[in-house]
C-alpha cells in the first residue's frame, strides 16, 4: 500500500447564490472528481495545475480539514479526517497564502509555540530549528516581528514551522507564489534537502520551474482530474512544452529562418518575431544564430506556462468520450 | 497530557500578553480615554446623586467608585468586543480558521488562552490607571480589607470568562453569517446596557433590575463592583454572586463547545 492513497476521491461544494431579492439558488461546484493516485514514502511529487484546478482542495483533504464527498483517501493507512489530531503529529503543511506565524511577535516566538503544540523534545527542537535557520538563512530574522518580514522571509518561516516536529510528509500549497527569485532559489534548495533526508513531499504549484528543479514525478491536474502523471520529460519532450524567444530587429524583416525554432508570430512587418523552441534546449545557440544573420536589437525568453503545458497535453491525448 | 496542554496554552497566553504590549500607542490612547471618560461620567453621576441621594442604595462616593472601577474593567473584560475574539472573527472571515484546524489544538481553549493573555496585559496597563487617578481626584469607597479586593478580582475574572464566552459565540456565528457586524453590534448594545456600563443596574425599576441582575452580562461589571462595594446582600452575598457567575460561565462555555463542534463539522464537510 502506498503512503498516500486516493481512490476515486471527489469533492463537491454547494454554493448558495443570491438570485434576485428573495430567491437563492444552489449550485454545485465539483472541485475534484475521480482522483486516483498513490505516492510512495520518500517521493517528491509535483502537483501542478492552473488556478481553480483543485490543488488546494486536494491538500485540505489530505490534511483532514476537508472531507471527500466520495471515494477513499488514506495517509499512512489512516483516514485523515477521522484521525486529524493524531495524524497532525506526522504531517507538516504550508499554505502559501496563509500564515500560521504570530503576526506581531518575533519569528522566534512562533517556533516556541510550535514546539509546545507538537510537544517536541528540547534537544530535537534545537537541532531541527538550527538546521532550518541555517539552510533557510533565517538567523538574522529570528528577533524580527513577523509583520516586518518580506513575503519570502515569512514563507521561509512558515516552512520552518511546518518541519520542526519531523513530519513524515510535507504538503506545500503554492510555497513559491509571489516570491522573489532569490527566495525561490533558497526554498527550492531547502526542499530538495528535506526530501533527501527521507521526508515525502507533495508540492503544489503553478510554477513549472519549481517542478523542473525538484520533482522527478509530476501530476498535472485540471478541472479536478489528473490529466498527466509521470516524469517531467513526458511533459517537455517533442510534443511537450516550448519556450519562446521574442526578438526585436532593427527593421522590417521576413520570417526568421534558423534551425531548431519556428516563427509562431510576427508583428510590425517582422520587426518583432516570436520563435518557439523545445523547452529542454538552451536558448544560447539559437540567440547566436539569430544575431549572426539578423539585425538583433533586443530579446527576451518566455518560459512555458502551465496553461500552455495543459493545452499541449490535451492535444497529445485522444479526446475522451464524456 | 494535561501538563503538556497546560504548557501550550500558557505559551499562547504569554505570547498574546507580549503581543498586546507592543501596541504602545493604542494602550496610551486607551488609558487616556478611559480616564477622561471616567471624569465625565463622575460629574454626571454626581449631579444625579445630588438630586437623588442614595439612588440604588449607593452613596455618592459608591457611585464614583462604580464609575472608575467600571472604566478600569472596560478594556479588561471587553464587554463591547475588542478582545482577542475580534482576531478570531477576522480569521473566520478570511477562511484562515479552517486552515488552523490542521493543528492539534482545541479551538475554544486556544482562543480562551489568547483572550486571557490579552486581559492580563490590559489589567496591568489599562485596568489600574483609571482607578488610581479617580482615587486621587475624588473620595472613593475603596475597601481596606485585602480579602475584599481578592474577592473582587475573582469576581472580575469570572466576569471576563462570561464575557469571553459571549464574544466567542458571537465570533462563531461567522461560520454561518457572511457578515458578523450585525451580531457584534447587537451583542455590544446588550452588553453595554445589561452589564451596567451605562448606569448601575440597581437603579433600574423593580422587575427590570431583578431580571438584569440574573443575566450573564451583570457579571461583567455590576456584580464585581458590588462585590467590591459589599452591596451584594440582595444577591445572596458573595457566595450567591460567585455561584451565579460560575453557572453562567459554565453554561456559556459548554454552549460554545457544542457550537464549535457543529462549526468544525460544517467546515470539514462543506468547506466553510
Ligand atoms: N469552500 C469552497 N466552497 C465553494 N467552492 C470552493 C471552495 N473551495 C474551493 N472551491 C472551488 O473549487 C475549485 C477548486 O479550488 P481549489 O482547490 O482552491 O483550486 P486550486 O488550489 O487548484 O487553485 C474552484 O472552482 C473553487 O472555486
Ligand atoms: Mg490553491
Amino acid at each position: 500500500m502506498a503512503f498516500i492513497e486516493l481512490e476515486g476521491v471527489e469533492k463537491t461544494f454547494t454554493v448558495r447564490r443570491k438570485r434576485g431579492r428573495f430567491t437563492r439558488t444552489k449550485d454545485e461546484v465539483r472541485a475534484v472528481e475521480g482522483l486516483t493516485f498513490g505516492v510512495e514514502r520518500g517521493e517528491m511529487v509535483g502537483y501542478i495545475g492552473p488556478n481553480g484546478a483543485g490543488k488546494s482542495t486536494t491538500v485540505k483533504m489530505l490534511t483532514g480539514i476537508l472531507t471527500p464527498s466520495a471515494g477513499r483517501l488514506r495517509v499512512a493507512g489512516v483516514d485523515p479526517q477521522k484521525e486529524r489530531v493524531r495524524l497532525a503529529q506526522r504531517i507538516g503543511v504550508v499554505f502559501g497564502q496563509r500564515t500560521t506565524l504570530w503576526w506581531d511577535l518575533p519569528l522566534r516566538d512562533s517556533f516556541t509555540l510550535v514546539r509546545r503544540i507538537y510537544r517536541i523534545p528540547q534537544d530535537r527542537f534545537e537541532e531541527n530549528l538550527g538546521r532550518c535557520v541555517d539552510q533557510l538563512e533565517l538567523g538574522p530574522l529570528l528577533d524580527t516581528p513577523v509583520r516586518q518580514l518580506s513575503l519570502g522571509q515569512r514563507m521561509r518561516g512558515d516552512i520552518t514551522a511546518a518541519l520542526l516536529h519531523d513530519p513524515e510528509v510535507l504538503y506545500l500549497d503554492e510555497p513559491t507564489i509571489g516570491l522573489d527569485i532569490l527566495s525561490k532559489a533558497t526554498v527550492r534548495r531547502f526542499l530538495a534537502e528535506v526530501n533527501a533526508r527521507g521526508t515525502t513531499v507533495l508540492l503544489t504549484t503553478h510554477d513549472l520551474q519549481d517542478i523542473e528543479q525538484l520533482c522527478r514525478r509530476v501530476m498535472v491536474i485540471d478541472h479536478g482530474r489528473v490529466v498527466y502523471d509521470g516524469g517531467l520529460e513526458g511533459l517537455q519532450g517533442s510534443d511537450g512544452a516550448e519556450r519562446t524567444l521574442v526578438v526585436d530587429l532593427a527593421g522590417p524583416s521576413p520570417a526568421i529562418d534558423v534551425d531548431g525554432a519556428r516563427v509562431v508570430r510576427r508583428e510590425g512587418d517582422g520587426e518583432r518575431q516570436w520563435l518557439a523552441f523545445p523547452a529542454g534546449r538552451s536558448a544560447a545557440p539559437l540567440v547566436a544564430a539569430v544575431a549572426e544573420r539578423y539585425p538583433l536589437v533586443d530579446l527576451s525568453v518566455r518560459e512555458p506556462d502551465i496553461e500552455d503545458v495543459i493545452a499541449r497535453l490535451y492535444r497529445g491525448v485522444p479526446a475522451q468520450a464524456t | 497530557m494535561r501538563l503538556h496542554a497546560a504548557r501550550l496554552y500558557r505559551t499562547v497566553a504569554a505570547g498574546t500578553f507580549r503581543r498586546y504590549s507592543t501596541y504602545r500607542a493604542a494602550t496610551i490612547a486607551g488609558v487616556f480615554t478611559n480616564t477622561v471618560f471616567g471624569f465625565i461620567m463622575a460629574y454626571t453621576y454626581l449631579a444625579l446623586w445630588n438630586v437623588r441621594p442614595h439612588l440604588g442604595g449607593y452613596t455618592a462616593s459608591d457611585a464614583l467608585t462604580y464609575v472608575f472601577i467600571g472604566q478600569s474593567l472596560f478594556a479588561v473584560v471587553a464587554v463591547f468586543g475588542g478582545g482577542a475574539t475580534d482576531d478570531m472573527i477576522g480569521r473566520i472571515r478570511s477562511g484562515d480558521i479552517s486552515v488552523d484546524l490542521y493543528r492539534p489544538v482545541d479551538l475554544q481553549t486556544w482562543w480562551l488562552a489568547t483572550d486571557l493573555g490579552r486581559a492580563a496585559f490590559q489589567f496591568l496597563a489599562r485596568g489600574i490607571p483609571p482607578t488610581v487617578v479617580g482615587a486621587l481626584a475624588f473620595h472613593l469607597s475603596l475597601p481596606s480589607d485585602p480579602l475584599v479586593w481578592l474577592a473582587f478580582l475573582l469576581s472580575a475574572f469570572l466576569g471576563l470568562l462570561v464575557s469571553f464566552s459571549v464574544r466567542y459565540l458571537v465570533a462563531l456565528s461567522g461560520f454561518w453569517l457572511i457578515d458578523t457586524s450585525g451580531t457584534q453590534a447587537a451583542a455590544g448594545i446588550l452588553g453595554m446596557f445589561f452589564s451596567g456600563q451605562l448606569l448601575p443596574l440597581n437603579i433600574f425599576p423593580g422587575a427590570l433590575k431583578q431580571i438584569a441582575m440574573l443575566l450573564p452580562w451583570a457579571g461583567m461589571q455590576q456584580l464585581p463592583i458590588d462585590v467590591l462595594l459589599r452591596t451584594t446582600a440582595s444577591l445572596g452575598g458573595l457566595g450567591g454572586v460567585l455561584a451565579l457567575q460560575v453557572t453562567w460561565a459554565a453554561v456559556l462555555l459548554a454552549l460554545g463547545r457544542l457550537v464549535t463542534a457543529t462549526a468544525v463539522r460544517k467546515v470539514v464537510f462543506q468547506g466553510g
